[in-house]
């Protein structure tokens, strides 16, 4: 437990050590208060991302051009509300329930992802989100992996390797629409006009302007800086964008020999920030259906609690 | 018992025969039957596993790390107890 001991010191020195040897923070371990803070934040967003990010594409299931997209795509919403399980499960493990964490959510105390506030206007957009916002999160994922306390380490591991359909399937998606018909390649490329810069902004802001990066940098839950991970993701979409015969949708974009990276045009800051405030096409929306669908889901949860009641309770209620 | 009262399960998958089980994460269900369940669903997605065990958490009993030191000593100092401690003189083989 994290309390000020009389040798607190002692403790905070073996966790600065543990950390700046690579090894993970485990539950059980002292860690500083501002640790265990800044991971429940992260790992709260993290997870609220996850659940709300099954609203835009759940969006389409019933509208799925053929029995194969439409199954697919359920499988990916699926996958997405495992992924925020994994991360509540995370979270509790540093004393922070799942109810708290939902509660903060509903009532907009705590964020998610803004890119999940744009709506999905057309079928391509199920592919623009697979290939471009999994893309930008398989980017930022990947490092967590290694970040240092366990539990979110081990569920960015199962997350990551469940994520590569998502892409996978996306692309597939664009590319089949823009080897169609003129209609459909046409809705493709909509589709990636409009993904395209909300899925640069998944990032972050600016390293100058980010706010926990640093600190972030040295606990090791952070690997790599906002900036240079939207380098890596624009240098992998420029090649892929090609293969599927779409443009992106950015005039500066081009290559720089001596920066071995492309250089890319000016993101919309001040969008981004709207958006986060609140104010984005969809926040208004996709809270009330969170809501909604928590509290049209309560008498599953009293029927389950109901049942376990009737035949023997809990192993806690059965031993008491 | 609200959902917020429901118990937390490890969740223990043998990912094939011939494996132990081995902690894959947990959950909360209302009781055994739920949390095995769930724990496929959450769990084994792509065939991740042919048995799942689920055990309350509160059953379990850990050694706790603040201890770790003393707990585990009575092994540090036994190098002996490693087939490397030994010198063999080189050509002596099947040893
Ligand atoms: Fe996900
Ligand atoms: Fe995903």
């Amino acid at each position: 437990m994290t309390t000020t001991a009389p040798d607190a010191r002692t403790y905070e020195a073996v966790f600065d050590a543990t950390v700046a040897a690579d090894e993970r923070i485990e539950p059980r371990d002292w860690m500083p208060d501002a640790y265990r803070a800044s991971l429940v934040r992260q790992i709260a967003q993290h997870a609220h991302s996850e659940i709300i990010g099954m609203q835009p594409e759940a969006n389409w299931i019933t509208r799925a051009p053929s029995l194969r997209r439409k199954a697919i795509l359920m499988a990916k919403v699926q996958d997405e509300a495992g992924h925020g399980l994994y991360l509540y499960s995370a979270a509790e493990t540093l004393g922070t329930g799942r109810d708290e964490l939902l509660d903060k959510l509903h009532s907009g105390r705590q964020k998610y992802s803004s890119i999940f506030n744009y709506p999905t206007l057309t079928w391509a957009d199920v592919g623009a989100i697979g290939w471009l916002v999994d893309g930008a999160a398989i980017t930022n994922q990947v490092p967590l992996c290694r970040c240092s306390y366990g539990p979110y380490a081990r569920a960015m591991v199962r997350i990551c390797k469940e994520e590569s359909f998502h892409q996978r399937q996306g692309y597939e998606l664009l590319l089949t629409l823009s080897r169609g018909t003129e209609a459909q390649h046409a809705m493709a490329q909509d589709a990636v006009d409009r993904w395209w810069w909300p899925s640069l902004m998944m990032f972050g802001p600016p390293d100058d302007e980010s706010a926990h990066s640093a600190q972030s940098m040295a606990w090791k839950i952070k690997r790599h800086s906002n900036d240079e991970l939207r380098q890596r993701f624009v240098d992998i979409c420029v090649p892929q964008a090609e293969s599927l015969g779409l443009a992106l949708p950015d005039p500066g974009l081009r290559w720089n020999e001596e920066r071995g990276h492309h250089d890319f045009g000016a993101i919309d800051w001040d969008e981004f920030h709207e958006v986060l405030r609140g104010n984005g096409p969809c926040n208004e929306e996709r809270i009330s259906r969170r809501r909604q669908a928590h509290e049209e889901g309560a008498w599953v949860r009293e029927a389950a609690a109901a049942h376990a009641r009737k035949h023997g309770g809990t192993p806690g209620e059965a031993r008491a | 018992m609200t959902s917020a009262d429901w118990p937390l399960w490890e969740v223990f998958v043998r990912s094939r025969r011939g494996l132990s089980h081995t902690h894959a994460g947990s959950l909360h269900a209302p009781d055994a039957a739920m949390a095995l369940r769930n724990a496929r669903d959450l769990y084994t997605r792509r065939s991740e596993g042919v048995s799942i065990w689920v055990v309350p958490s509160a059953d379990i009993t850990a050694s706790s790390p603040d201890e770790k030191d003393p707990f585990f000593e009575p092994a540090a100092d036994k190098p002996y107890r490693h087939p490397t401690f030994y010198d063999i003189p080189e050509g002596v083989r099947h040893l």
